[in-house]
């Protein structure tokens, strides 16, 4: 056991907690709007996948990080845009919608990147690019917190802000408002003129605006370069983690990190003598057992509601 | 002159042809010769007995995965863990196929329902927890499929595994435990009766029995049927245990069908097929055969075609994406059903 905590309390492993939480918390923020606006995005896995490889391929062709993490945006918000054109002009089911894009995800890319690389399993042949890591001035020379919070990817930074530009945007802004009251209640919105369709729209394309931001860091700082099926179940877990935090902005950040800290502690384990293939399934089930928690608590909290005499 | 009822007929067929336009157009951008690339694409399948071979062995799996999903998705719940299922029933009846020795007929049944229950078992997990929670039953379902997927890696590499092999392969199975095999010259095997024997049951379940009208009617609406007196939670319980059973079932077959020993590295993919499957089948058990076939036509079609031309088989998952959209779309092509309504009305 003792090994265990000589792997835990170090600053290398609360720096391994943000480095692998950055993606979990892109999209789960990108959960969190379009589930606020009353939609399920399934599609977060497949939508993080093929803005992974947009990053990779648009970098290396342009020689440029920057207009890789550009592409990789766009596509994220592209295939988004697709998956609410279906489901809010073809009404698609928004759940066997989401299913379509990660079939769609899984295997086209891979086929894309057999057009261009000839290679289906990695792009190791596209020279692409990778956005940088930042010091932070001041901070980094802090013992303890310098070499915890200093020197992580940009995205990493970007995911952190992005926190409080979510939380601003929903409960400061216009569109905040509307988004939250088209997913409370659609008919109320309507009549005082939300058009519902474009709010869910905007709330859609913007989950795949995040959703794009997770892609990129996935292929272009966490790792640099895509593989197939690079995103494993981080797109889910994000899902899994809104859920958690009571579609809050701040639960679920912290909901975020708890299953970041899972996924870290799965990768700081490989080097005990326990099986990889077991450890690498203790993001899910922690995945499980927070869903679990959450659905009891909230059956709880309802049954209370009902037996109170004073909800009729 | 169509008729309404057959519009989903027509529905379903329409978007057939766009998706193999699409294939089609995707063929044509990418290869060097489309028309010969295409040629396979459609033809090769059904060039030879072994191909046609190929295509019914192919849509064994898809068909016990195809009803197992039809089943959930016809009582409205969400869940694609027959993907993790199948891929552990296989490994489960693949250590009783390595260590029981048993005489003749006997040995595959025991390991076929040994895989059996435990599938209906770990499927009756997302199934109470959603029954009595309401926890979301498609994240706990994709989660099991990862959990269940790493611990039957585990049991391979740690417990089956034949070190004298080369690959990442267990120990040989009995003789004994293998399923025999039912037309020469192809690799079909009697799972084929299994699983027909298992959709007409279903069917006489679900139209035929009062379990089955409660299944389709929680689906339908659950509050609705709780109100009407239905236990609706041990609806949802038994669906589950159902389709785990089945999708158990089918891991257990495949294993012992085509295999001489347990190779699965990665998940097969059979369990996220069989929600296509059941989709193109409209959640019918019948229909899940024809579906089934179609995508193991399609399917054969992409790998014959990668083996033989520039294109890799990955392409057809886009198409599937393609015919997953607008199957379930329903407002596509609503216009021209308000038409026909509109005339059938009109000539009343």
């Amino acid at each position: 056991m003792n090994s265990l905590f000589d792997v835990i309390f170090t600053t290398d492993f609360a720096f391994s907690v943000l480095r692998v939480t950055t993606p979990i918390l892109f999209a789960a923020l990108g959960a969190l709007i379009s589930n606020r606006a009353g939609i399920i995005n399934i599609g977060m896995e497949g939508i993080m996948l093929v803005a992974a490889l947009a990053g990779v391929i648009v970098s290396s062709y342009t020689h440029s990080a920057w207009v890789g993490l550009l592409g990789a945006v766009m596509s994220g918000t592209l295939i988004s845009g697709i998956l609410a054109f279906f489901t809010l002009k073809f009404k698609t089911h928004i759940i066997l919608g989401g299913v379509a894009i990660n079939m769609f995800a899984s295997g086209g890319t891979v086929f894309i990147l057999y057009l261009l690389s000839g290679d289906k399993g990695s792009s190791t042949s596209l020279a692409s690019k990778v956005l940088p890591s930042v010091e932070i001035p001041l901070l980094k020379d802090i013992p303890v917190l310098g070499p915890i919070l200093s020197g992580h990817h940009i995205l990493t930074y970007v995911s952190i802000i992005a926190v409080f530009v979510v939380y601003y945007l929903l409960n400061r802004t216009p569109l905040g408002l509307r988004i939250r009251s088209v997913g409370e209640n659609p008919h109320a919105a309507q009549s005082v003129g939300v058009s519902v369709v474009k709010i869910q729209y905007m709330a859609l394309l913007l989950s795949g605006f995040f959703a794009g931001l997770g892609g990129a860091y996935m292929s272009m700082g966490y790792l640099s370069l895509f593989t197939r099926d690079m995103i494993a179940g981080r797109g889910w877990i994000a899902i899994a983690a809104e859920s958690m935090g009571r579609s809050t902005t701040v639960g679920t950040a912290l909901t975020s990190l708890l299953f970041g800290t899972a996924d870290a502690l799965s990768n700081a384990l490989q080097v005990l003598k326990i099986p990889a293939e077991l450890i690498a399934t203790l993001p899910y089930v922690a995945t499980v057992i927070g869903l679990v928690i959450y659905a009891v608590s909230e059956t709880r909290k309802k049954n209370k509601k009902l037996k109170s005499p004073l909800v009729k | 002159m169509f008729k309404v009822k057959y519009f989903e007929y027509i529905r379903t067929s329409a978007v057939i042809v766009i998706a193999l336009a699409i294939a089609f157009l995707i063929i044509s951008l990418v290869s060097d010769q489309p028309v010969k690339t295409i040629g396979i694409f459609l033809l090769e399948p059904l060039n030879s007995k072994g191909h046609i071979g190929n295509v019914i062995e192919m849509a064994i799996p898809l068909m016990f995965t195809g009803l197992a999903v039809s089943l959930l998705f016809r009582a409205n719940m969400f869940n694609l863990g027959a993907e993790g299922i199948f891929y552990f029933s296989g490994v489960v009846t693949s250590v009783l196929a390595i260590h029981l020795t048993l005489d003749g007929w006997l040995h595959p049944i025991v390991a076929i329902a040994a895989g059996s229950i435990v599938g209906a078992l770990l499927s009756a997990i997302p199934g109470i927890l959603k029954a009595k929670w309401n926890a979301n039953e498609l994240v706990t379902s994709l989660m099991f499929n990862n959990i269940l997927f790493g611990v039957g890696l585990y049991l391979l590499n740690y417990h089956l595994r034949d070190a004298k092999a080369f690959a990442n392969v267990s120990y040989k199975f009995e003789k004994t435990a293998l399923l025999s095999k039912m037309v020469p010259g192809t690799r079909i095997h009697t799972g084929l009766i299994i699983v027909i024997v298992l959709i007409i049951a279903a069917h006489l379940f679900l139209y035929k029995t009062k379990w089955g009208y409660e299944l389709r009617m929680t689906g339908i609406n659950r509050n609705f049927a709780r109100y009407s007196g239905m236990k609706t939670a041990k609806v949802i319980i038994l669906v589950h245990l159902i389709a785990g059973f089945i999708a158990g079932m089918g891991g257990s077959v495949e294993v012992l069908g085509m295999y001489n020993r347990f190779q699965w590295t990665s998940l097969p993919g059979y369990g996220l097929d069989g929600a296509l499957v059941a989709m193109l089948a409209k959640n019918n058990p019948l229909s899940v055969i024809g579906a089934a076939l179609f995508l193991a036509y399609i399917r054969i079609g992409a790998d014959m075609m990668a083996r033989l031309s520039d294109v890799p088989s990955e392409m057809i998952s886009i198409i599937q994406a393609i015919i997953i959209l607008l199957i379930s779309a329903e407002q596509f092509l609503k216009f021209w059903k308000n038409r026909m309504l509109l005339k059938e009305a009109k000539e009343a």
